[in-house]
């Protein structure tokens, strides 16, 4: 093996990987304040065609560069509108999370699809390289100067979101939020506008992963074109224990498993069946999660009001 | 189903058209003949569905004076598909196109409520007096791009990505293969089958990794551009499938499949007109026209064109076939003998690999 | 101005009534004004999707054999989520159900009858109750949150499903594209009406409802359900086991998404191909909680859900838009439901709000 075939391999499972590290992060931040939006899907099909029309719109006003930024705003913004719809019935209106997250998969899915009609078979500008070409292109430095800004953009987070959640004051309440949410409004902090703020982060991000196909991926508008993925993002945050670290690590591993896959069949050989390979991080998902809710329940990461309403008594 | 349900089935036929007037009246007073059209995807896909749209179209243009046409887009090749097929029935088409391979026992199904209207069902092979199969000979377009994926290629290690194994991608790898292989013998076709016809994700990842393992050409044979989108970023060359792609990638795009159904379609609403219509099975290709190359890109040398035009011109008058002997498969086994041609018949459920081909099933 | 919201002492049953009839009808009116926003002719559209299937007769048998999966499985959820378990893995358990049912059936090679049909009926509840058994055991041994490992089996049986069909029961005769051989006709549920599509599977979706609703009426069983939902501390010390409870409502839920996957497929597919995951076990979700979780609300909430998908479908060929457009109509019904809840728990008031205390009149 060359080193150029191990950079290429790493460069594919990079880009595999990053959707679901971003949706994932949103997630994890979401679940760590206590509330489990199953919308992710959704969320980031919204960003997909929020993204790509942006683009499109965009470089239709003549603002050709500056368009790609514009459709990741735009991107993040639809998804966060997805989320905030969900908000509103889950912790305004105290809905049950688990049947609202699903509606605002199906809802995300169907107002995508309505909305892509106008915008199949269009093209976008693309993204230039942040750094300079000698750099993205040279064939042994691309490995860290050669990807999208978008790719960047998620490793940053993935520092920022480990450092809010361990570090910051408001990164305190919020998980206290998430373990006690009685006993954080008891001392006055006010629960459902820490959860709408957590929540419509995760809707920004997995907006952003959505935006990431259509734009980066490729450059196009398909109906379901995420295939899936929202899904995987959801199984990632429980696979890593809701730590941004492990995260981390958990979506190159998802996105190694499925290079494997792939690389497998183009070498011409196959140990076992592909389904095997697509079924894996679900099944090792729930074999992490099993594990953690094994272990000394003192050391666990769920946030113990996940998914449950927020009730004070009045 | 016995045959004695028949008479129920006529009845049942013959009440929902009472039932007519609540949804469409409008059209009963109209003259002219009704054709439908059942797809896949969405008729923007710039895929399969948007190639079958256009020949719905070309109907249009050539008989809308004595024809109507409706579609419904998006249908799944679920039992889903059973009551959209009726409802067109329903709605007094008396042709229905059903355009995708999962239609075919649900075409057969619907078609025994009504046996006045005529089906007609794409890439299957299920037939019946009110219900016939057309299909294209894709493989000819295949033989092509080969030709020139063999003489274009530096490496000599060719890409093609799949769906599943079924006899249409069977064809195309092979007659992509063996074609490749006619302008430089030692070419090799890796083969990667992702397991669905869609999933941009998946077929962008599956590109990159074969151009990883060596591939400097890449053929699809999956419905969206995103292969041909890495190609343009990397700087190598695809082809369109199904339809003209080049506005995806204006470099890497070399030329393209296009799937004109337009001629057919037109021969077949004229057919129900005339009162001539009877159920076949139709193969066409180059020679009827339903085959067509997209205008080939400058990166193409006009030596590898002329050899590119030579095959379409070959088969236009029967003088090629890519499937002509010795022909061997992946174990070395020889399948068709020196100067023997496979059948039509042979081919329609060809389940083997040529050699040459590197895949993992 | 400000809402106050007051507890009731009593759920209010008028509004349990009315809430789901008055969410129904406010998606409609919601759904002409966004699709005129967006320049669809929006009325024709929500007739179409909600009426059409209603008005034109030969569109029952289609309503009903869409809904008769829809009802089963929702009726299996509704225990699990009375008694706050939450089965979201239905769709896994449906689709297991079915290939235990093609299993059965490819193992009765030619052989047909009604032993050959109730087999595979019973494997078909077997294997849905299996594959739920797995979250309900990692559940009351571990503690594993039953909602994400049962969505996470949901994904594995997708591609159990994709293997079984595109390897070892793929058809013979198929040509290798990925989908089981067809049933024999002698293997398939009877039809209840010749000449229409309606099978054995309508009947049973028509009946099971009612036998639910003696059950959690009449036993003890229902009784537990209600309390272990209600009160869990209270329950635990009447003597009801949660662990127990848990393992009922997995094992009903996924039996009953399984009876229905194998309902389907003798009944309606009678083969099993790659498109056979149609997300009625998601969509059943919806219809427990637009039923109110009773049996009999199921029943209806499952007959205007089909309508729904029969009214996407003849919207599609009227006005051309996309199949998954019913979605929007199916979400925004969840929504309104899920919100009007608090109508049933709370009484509204407009009270002053305590800022702008003298001025009441003023404002919203």
């Amino acid at each position: 093996m060359s080193m150029d075939f191990i950079i290429a391999a790493i460069i594919t499972v990079v880009g595999i990987s990053t959707p679901i590290l971003l949706a994932g992060l949103g997630e994890l931040v979401v679940e760590k304040s206590g509330v489990l939006n199953l919308g992710v899907e959704g969320m980031m099909l919204l960003g997909a065609i929020g993204g790509f029309g942006g683009s499109v719109m965009a470089s239709m006003y003549g603002l050709g560069p500056l368009a790609p930024w514009i459709g990741v705003l735009t991107g993040a913004l639809a998804g966060m509108l997805g989320a905030l719809l969900f908000g509103f019935f889950a912790l305004t209106l105290n809905s049950n999370q688990v049947a609202t997250g699903l509606a605002l998969t199906i809802f995300g899915t169907g107002l995508s699809s309505l909305i892509g009609v106008s915008f199949v078979g269009r093209i976008i500008p693309q993204f230039g390289s942040i750094f300079p070409p000698e750099l993205a292109r040279d064939p042994i430095l691309k490995l860290f100067f050669g990807y999208s800004p978008i790719v960047y953009f998620a490793l940053v987070m993935v520092f920022a979101v480990g450092w809010f959640l361990r570090s910051t004051r408001a990164g305190l309440i919020l998980r206290a939020v998430g373990e006690n949410d009685l006993s954080a409004h008891s001392i006055g902090y006010s629960v459902v506008r820490v959860r709408y703020a957590a929540v419509a982060f995760g809707g920004a991000m997995a907006g952003i992963g959505g935006a990431y196909f259509s734009m980066v991926i490729t450059p196009m508008w398909a109906e379901r074109m995420t295939a899936g993925r929202g899904w995987i993002a959801l199984a990632l945050v429980v696979f890593a224990g809701w730590r941004a670290g492990r995260l981390l690590a958990g979506a190159y591993f998802f996105g190694v498993l499925m290079a494997l896959e792939l690389y497998a069949k183009a070498a011409g050989f196959s140990i076992l069946p592909s389904q095997f390979w697509a079924a894996m991080p679900y099944l090792m998902t729930v074999v992490v999660l099993t594990l953690i809710s094994m272990r000394d329940r003192v050391g666990l990461n769920a946030p113990a009001c996940l998914g449950k309403p927020f009730l004070p008594a009045t | 189903m016995a045959k004695l349900n028949r008479r129920h089935f006529i009845a049942a036929a013959g009440a929902a058209a009472a039932a007519m007037p609540l949804l469409g009246g409008k059209a009963l007073a109209q003259e002219k003949v009704k054709v439908g059209f059942i797809f896949l995807g969405p008729i923007g896909d710039y895929g399969w569905t948007w190639a079958h749209n256009k020949g719905r179209e070309a109907v249009d243009a050539a008989l809308g004076d004595k024809v109507e046409t409706i579609y419904v887009e998006n249908v799944a090749e679920d039992a889903s598909a059973i009551p959209v097929i009726r409802d067109l029935a329903q709605q007094g088409c008396k042709l229905i196109f059903t355009t995708s391979y999962g239609y075919m026992d649900q075409t057969i199904e619907v078609a025994k409520e009504f046996p006045d209207v005529k089906f007609e069902h794409c890439t299957g092979f299920k037939r019946a007096d009110n219900v016939a199969t057309y299909n294209s000979k894709f493989h000819e377009g295949r033989a092509v791009l080969g030709t020139i994926a063999g003489k274009m290629s530096k490496t000599g290690v060719l890409g093609y990505l799949g769906s599943y194994k079924v006899p249409e991608v069977v064809l195309g790898v092979n007659a992509f293969t063996l074609a490749a292989q006619k302008q430089n013998p030692a070419a090799t076709v890796k083969l990667v089958m992702i397991d669905s016809w869609f999933d941009p994700p998946k077929e962008a990842a599956a590109t990159e990794t074969l151009i990883n393992l060596g591939c400097d050409i890449v053929t699809t044979h999956t419905d969206s551009p995103a292969a041909l989108q890495i190609l343009e970023q990397k700087g190598l060359y695809g082809f369109g499938q199904g339809a003209d792609m080049s506005s995806f990638a204006p470099n890497a795009h070399l030329t393209a499949i296009e799937d004109i159904w337009g001629p057919y379609y037109i021969e077949r609403a004229q057919a129900i007109v005339d009162g001539t219509w009877a159920s076949a099975d139709t193969w066409d290709g180059f020679k009827e026209g339903t085959v067509v190359i997209s205008p080939y890109n400058k990166a193409v040398p006009a030596d590898v064109v002329a050899l590119a035009d030579a095959v379409q011109a070959g088969y236009k008058d029967g003088t090629y076939d890519i499937f002509t002997g010795p022909i061997y498969d992946q174990e070395g086994t020889l399948r068709v003998k020196e100067g023997e041609i496979m059948p039509l018949a042979d081919l329609a459920v060809i389940d083997w690999f040529v050699k040459g081909v590197e895949s993992a099933a | 101005m400000r809402l106050k919201l007051e507890k009731r002492q009593q759920p209010s049953k008028l509004m349990q009534v009315v809430t789901p009839i008055a969410s129904v009808l406010l998606t409609m009116l919601v759904g002409v004004v966004v699709f005129d926003l967006i320049g669809i002719d929006g009325q024709r559209a929500v007739v179409d999707i909600f009426l059409t299937p209603l008005l034109a007769s030969y569109k029952w048998q289609d309503v009903a054999v869409k809904a008769a999966p829809l009802v089963i499985i929702a009726l299996g959820l509704s225990i699990g989520n009375r008694a706050n378990v939450w089965n979201i893995g239905a769709e896994g358990q449906y689709i297991i159900g079915a290939l235990c049912a093609a299993g059965i059936g490819i193992a009765a090679g030619t052989a047909g009858g009604p032993i050959v049909i109730v087999s595979m009926i019973l494997a078909g509840i077997v294997g849905g109750s299996a594959w739920a058994a797995v979250p309900a055991a990692l559940k009351t041994r571990f503690g594993v949150n039953e909602i994400l490992s049962s969505l996470m089996l949901t994904y594995v049986a997708l591609q159990v499903l994709s293997y079984l069909v595109g390897g070892p029961w793929k058809d013979p005769n198929g040509r290798n594209f990925p989908a089981t051989a067809p049933l024999l006709p002698d293997q398939t549920l009877p039809i209840l009406f010749p000449g229409t599509t309606i099978h054995l599977g309508v009947a049973i979706a028509l009946v099971l409802p009612f036998v639910f609703w003696l059950l959690m009426s009449r036993s003890v069983f229902g009784y537990q359900i209600r309390v272990v939902g209600a009160a869990p501390n209270a329950a635990r010390h009447g003597g009801f086991d949660g662990n127990e409870t848990v393992w009922l409502a997995m094992l009903i839920g996924g039996g009953m998404a399984g009876l229905a996957g194998a309902l389907e497929f003798a009944g309606a597919l009678k083969a099993i191909n790659l498109g056979f995951p149609s997300g009625y076990g998601f969509t059943a979700i919806i219809v427990s909680f637009l039923g109110r979780l009773h049996p009999i609300g199921c029943l209806i909430a499952g007959i205007v859900l089909a309508v729904t998908y029969v009214g996407g479908q003849v919207a599609q060929t009227t006005v051309h838009i996309p199949n998954s457009t019913a979605g929007i109509f199916q979400a925004m019904m969840l929504f309104f439901i899920l919100a009007s809840d608090i109508l049933v728990r709370y009484r509204v008031r407009l009270v002053p709000s305590t800022k702008a205390a003298p001025q009441p009149a003023a404002g919203e």
